[in-house]
């Protein structure tokens, strides 16, 4: 079986990402990043399969030079090879255009299966996968919760409000995985050694056949005509509990009147 | 007028409440064409109507019902072509994700996720987004022809439009091709909940683990019940495995705007509180005067969660009497 899973480079989440006020990205530069924590589960699905069933994976990733640090870690969990697409022209891309490049460069590998997060961890438009889905004319399983791949089918319990589907589909398929999956694996020393060797095409928006202003901020279907901080809430009173805290919470929903 | 196309979900065969706030948000800018999928569609284009959809368009297809994403997709690529909207509304549900995703390749759309405010300014299409958990607020307009936009439900309120005239209801002459009927639903199984639903609730009261052990997720339980409460909580404990994901409140959850919030034991990170800020009244207990959650809290008390729930819990009976 061969699978692809697209892995994102994102900034290392400290709960406030730097904003540019002129380009209004994320701050990238001096900024550490990592793997998408949430790709990890789709590398570790990947795995589990591979080592029960036999087959490959490749790792697809969109995004600057340093985004081989990411890749690097992926293959460092146990992932065969990868395909990373580094590109100036692709800097400001829109959901649009990075599903049609990781669906070009995905065709090259022409996978049973292709196993993204269900959204990153920095944009989270979590609109990507279905649009590869589409342009690959594969059927998608999202949200899964659970994956078995059996006689040529994928089976997904998928995450719904309040419980849960099962949904099957033939192969070629593209899942979406949650962190309820699994729990991934730390890259082992040996597999760090290993990854340092192990094939990574490095590709450009040309080599896909995009011509640069159809890619990027040019072929981008969203624009920023400004923005302001978010208005934040003023904090309230802080009471310290001295074992009146019960009767002063009780107060105060009395006040509001849901007692 | 500027044409709306409002892609209104069904469950069970009831029309989604997000899909009542996205009509009474779209017939303030423009004519609104609601489409309804699946099985008990046509019983559904009556409240469509109530809350300002002039048309409803309807298919009762089996196959939206017993497929994944793609017919849905199919269908609203096809009407997106034939009625040039000006704007396409879609819930950020999940079923409302996998079909924008899919028809923003087919067509070439562009997809306007989170989306805040909505308004044509001199015709323009402008769209507040919140990004980066919600501490910038940034307008967004797009050069696409029939952007699809994205808002997730509780964004805007749902409200009955007075004097509403009787919808005019079409049946939808397309039928979703063999192909796309890839993806079979087997089975769906709903996990029984008691209680309001959070959305829903007026009293939210959610924990983190500052409740130290699964077991005492039980203590919010019990002060739920005199309050008629929900109960949520945080990712941190829903990755710990104390309690379900659909009890997540915050980015990668749920958005709750209840009357009154309770925090307890959440330390108030930027991801959880962009779920939750929105409520009218919020509470926080936690050991940590320092914690963030204490910014964003009306009433912040710093103790211990353990000792203090068990004693409001028995105060709010006492005065219940
Ligand atoms: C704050 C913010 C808001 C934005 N809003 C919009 C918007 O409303 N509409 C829009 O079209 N664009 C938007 N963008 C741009 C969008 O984030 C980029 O197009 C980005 O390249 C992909 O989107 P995502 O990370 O949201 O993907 P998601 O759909 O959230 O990603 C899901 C999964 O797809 C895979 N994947 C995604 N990107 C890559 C990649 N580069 N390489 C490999 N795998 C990948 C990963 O497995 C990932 O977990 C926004 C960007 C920012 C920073
Ligand atoms: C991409 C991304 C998406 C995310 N999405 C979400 C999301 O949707 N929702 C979400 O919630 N989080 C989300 N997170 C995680 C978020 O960043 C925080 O890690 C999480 O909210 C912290 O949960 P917590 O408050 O329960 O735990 P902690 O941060 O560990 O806080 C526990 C708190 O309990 C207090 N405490 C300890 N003992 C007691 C006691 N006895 N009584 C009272 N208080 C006590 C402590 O002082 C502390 O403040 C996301 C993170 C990322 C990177």
């Amino acid at each position: 079986m061969k699978i692809v899973v697209c892995v994102k480079q994102v900034p290392i989440t400290t709960g406030t990402n730097k904003i540019d006020p002129n380009t209004l990205r994320i701050v990238r530069e001096g900024v550490d990043a990592e793997l998408d924590p949430a790709d990890e589960y789709g590398i570790e699905a990947a795995l589990q399969l591979i080592e029960a069933q036999g087959g490959e994976i490749t790792l697809v990733s969109m995004g600057p030079d340093r985004a081989i640090e990411a890749i690097r870690r992926g293959l460092a969990m146990g992932a065969d090879k990868a395909i990373h697409i580094s590109d100036p022209a692709l800097s400001g891309s829109d959901a649009l255009t990075t599903a049609r490049i990781l669906a070009a460069a995905i065709k090259r590998v022409n996978p049973d299966l292709v196993i993204c997060a269900t959204e990153s961890s920095d944009a989270y438009t979590g609109i990507v996968p279905a649009g590869i889905a589409q342009l690959l004319d594969i059927p998608q399983l999202t949200f899964a919760k659970k994956l078995t791949v059996e006689n040529g089918k994928a089976t997904i319990q998928r995450q719904i409000e309040g419980g849960y589907q099962t949904v099957e589909a033939s192969l070629p398929a593209l899942v979406t995985v949650t962190g309820s999956i699994n729990e991934p694996r730390y890259p082992a020393l040996k597999g760090i050694m290993q990854a340092k060797k192990k094939p990574v095409e490095t590709l450009t928006a040309a080599d896909l056949g995009f011509a640069t202003s159809e890619v990027g901020s040019a072929g981008a279907k969203e624009r920023v005509l400004g923005w302001n901080p978010a208005p934040q809430r003023q904090a309230g009173v802080l009471i310290k509990d001295d074992g009146n805290a019960a009767v002063a919470i009780a107060d105060y929903l009395q006040k509001l009147k849901v007692i | 007028m500027a044409k709306i196309l409002v892609l209104a979900e069904l469950k069970e065969g009831v029309v989604q409440k997000v899909a009542l706030e996205l009509v009474s948000k779209a017939r303030t800018l423009g004519e609104v064409t609601a489409v309804v999928l699946g099985t008990g569609a046509g019983a559904q284009a009556a409240i469509l109507g109530e809350y300002g959809a002039q048309t409803v368009l309807i298919s009762e297809d089996a196959a939206y019902t017993t497929y994944l994403a793609e017919p849905g997709a199919e269908t609203l690529a096809y009407l997106i072509e034939q009625i040039a909207p000006s704007l396409v509304l879609i819930g950020g549900t999940y079923d409302g994700r996998d079909i924008a995703g899919r028809v923003n390749a087919k067509l070439g759309s562009g997809v306007i996720t989170d989306a805040g405010e909505i308004s044509f300014e001199g015709g323009a299409l402008k769209v507040t987004v919140p990004w980066y958990s919600a501490t910038t607020i940034v307008d967004v307009t797009s050069p696409s022809n029939a952007p699809l936009v994205m808002v997730k439900p509780k964004t805007f309120a749902a409200e009955k439009l007075e004097g509403a005239a009787v919808p005019t209801v079409e049946k939808i002459s397309f039928t979703p091709s063999d192909k796309s009927k890839r993806a079979r639903i087997l089975e769906t199984v709903m996990e029984k909940s008691e209680g309001p639903s959070l959305e829903e609730a007026n009293v939210v009261i959610s924990g983190g683990r500052g409740l130290k052990d699964a077991k005492n997720f039980e203590l919010l339980h019990k002060l739920a019940e005199p309050l008629n409460a929900a109960v949520g909580a945080t990712r941190a404990v829903v990755d710990s495995g104390w309690v379900s994901y659909s009890m997540q409140v915050g980015q990668t959850g749920k958005t709750v705007k209840p009357n009154v919030y309770i925090a307890v034991g959440i330390s108030g990170a930027i991801q959880h509180t962009v779920g939750m800020k929105g409520s009218k009244n919020i509470i926080a207990i936690n050991t940590d005067e320092e914690a963030p959650i204490f910014k964003v809290s009306d009433l912040g008390i710093v103790g211990d969660s353990l000792k203090i729930l068990p004693a409001l819990t028995e105060e709010l009976k006492k005065r219940r009497g």
